[in-house]
């Protein structure tokens, strides 16, 4: 019997609606030439995507003209880090939160030359604010990076408190938002800001950037544009700014009701035994939800759940294929096997959540069989 | 306080092993023996370093070592020490 398919790994990517889909065509068939140049045609996808970048600006509480859109959220991460550093001369280190993306750990990493401060994180995922002012009362740190909210755990940060230590020590904050934006509203403290549009149900390939008028930042690159030497795909700008339009509509019934889903898991998965439900039962986004279990491989879970129907994400060191596990499951000091993350999309039901709960045990207690671990 | 002597320490040798057998291992070891056991598990896998703690504060158990020790070319590996609770 074919069984639906229930997308339940919508954090980084989610199905495009259809008023997204049309955006995108209506952005192939009039925005198809080069908005960089003089005539007539270029000027139509010139208007094309600063309407968008308008739009978008609009919902992140940011000034059009300092929204700048980038090739990926990752190149926006590299660029904002390397532009905010580069006009901080002499100041050699970034002080991160232990449980930032990949992206912007290695990006911090390498612009400051391996100068880079981790942040420990409290149990629920929130950055610990002794330690993060113990580290921004050294006077050489150049910028300090803090998330908005985990695309793992969920837990969203105090970002008031740690744009308080920030100010106070004078040094930019610069706030991944790539796992919020189109979820919650946006944050209200930061000194630059990066989006992802794919996260929200926009096309993938492009990135959000948004800087505070006073906010220093240089040049670091020959091209004359920062942000998108090149250009960038005019389509993927509409399509991206109608996506959160579309979002910001029906935002608070949408994180309510997803939230409600998720809490009706989470208080289930406390329920079954050796599982090990992580990150900040309230202060956290509504979507997002990780656990994980004892004695299970993670892609062995992953694989099972797929036959059943359903698509999950993991943060289990078995599943990436590498060695190393999930750094945010290992930051939280919580197991990084038989790891199962899940964001639900818009369009996620209560039946969805229902039937994956019912189907979940079942597949945990099949992988540990497989281990010849039922009885531990 | 109670507890095994140093030289009494249970080893579970999981060098080689990747996650999650290394706990798996462990947890079969400790279902037979006595609260107060210290047991020694071996781990090159570099997930255990991080799943024997949160398997010993999940079962009620403690951590008391985390060491690497490099017994030779290409023999670095992690001893990871509980010491067991009454696992009630």
């Amino acid at each position: 019997m074919q069984t639906a398919r229930m997308f339940l790994d919508a954090s980084g990517s989610a199905p495009m609606t259809n008023r997204t889909l049309d955006a995108f065509h209506a952005g192939l068939a009039d925005g198809w030439a080069d908005p960089a140049r003089l005539h007539t045609e270029s000027r139509r996808a010139r208007q094309l995507v600063d309407g968008a970048r308008e739009a978008i600006a609009e919902i992140l509480g940011s000034r059009p003209e300092q929204t700048h859109l980038t090739h990926s959220p990752h190149v926006g991460i590299e660029r904002v880090i390397a532009g905010v550093d580069a006009a901080r001369r002499g100041r050699e280190r970034i002080v991160a939160a232990a449980i930032e993306r990949d992206a912007v750990l290695h990006a911090a990493e390498y612009i400051s030359g391996g100068h880079l401060t981790t942040v420990a994180v409290d149990a629920a995922g929130h950055v610990d604010p002794d330690a993060l002012l113990r580290e921004l009362e050294v006077p050489d740190v150049s910028l300090l990076a803090v998330q908005h909210g985990n695309h793992e755990i969920g837990t969203v940060q105090r970002l008031d408190r740690v744009a308080d230590l920030a100010a106070v020590a004078r040094v930019p904050l610069v706030v991944d938002a790539t796992a919020t934006i189109g979820h919650v509203e946006a944050p209200e403290h930061w000194d630059a800001l990066v989006a992802n549009p794919a996260d929200w149900g926009g096309p993938a390939g492009l990135g959000v950037v948004a800087l505070r008028p006073q906010t220093r930042w240089l040049p670091v690159w020959p091209e004359g544009d920062d942000w998108a030497p090149g250009g960038i795909s005019v389509p993927a700008a509409l399509a991206a700014a109608v996506a959160l339009q579309e979002r910001a509509e029906t935002l608070e019934q949408t994180s309510t009701r997803l939230a409600g889903l998720i809490d009706t898991i989470r208080a289930r998965a406390a329920t079954w035994p050796g599982v090990d439900v992580v990150g900040d039962p309230v202060e956290r986004l509504p979507h997002v939800l990780t656990f994980s279990c004892l004695y299970v491989d993670g892609e062995a879970l992953t694989t099972e759940l797929d036959k059943e129907g359903f698509a999950v994400g993991s943060g289990s060191a078995c599943t990436a294929g590498t060695l190393e596990p999930s750094h945010v499951l290992a930051a939280m000091g919580v197991l990084t096997h038989g790891n199962v993350r899940l964001a639900l999309d818009r369009t996620t039901t209560e039946q969805d959540v229902e039937r994956f709960l019912a189907v979940l045990p079942g597949a945990v207690a099949r992988v540990r069989r497989m281990l010849g671990v039922e009885d531990l | 306080v109670s507890g095994t002597p140093e030289h009494e320490a249970v080893v579970v040798d999981a060098r080689g092993l990747r996650c999650p057998l290394p706990v798996v291992r462990l947890a079969a070891a400790a279902r037979t023996l006595a609260a107060g056991t210290r047991v020694d598990v071996l781990a090159t896998d570099p997930a255990a370093r991080y799943d024997v703690p949160a398997w010993a504060r999940m079962r009620g158990h403690e951590m008391v070592g985390d060491e690497v020790v490099a017994a030779g070319e290409d023999d670095e590996h992690r001893v990871l020490s509980v010491r067991l609770g009454s696992q009630a």
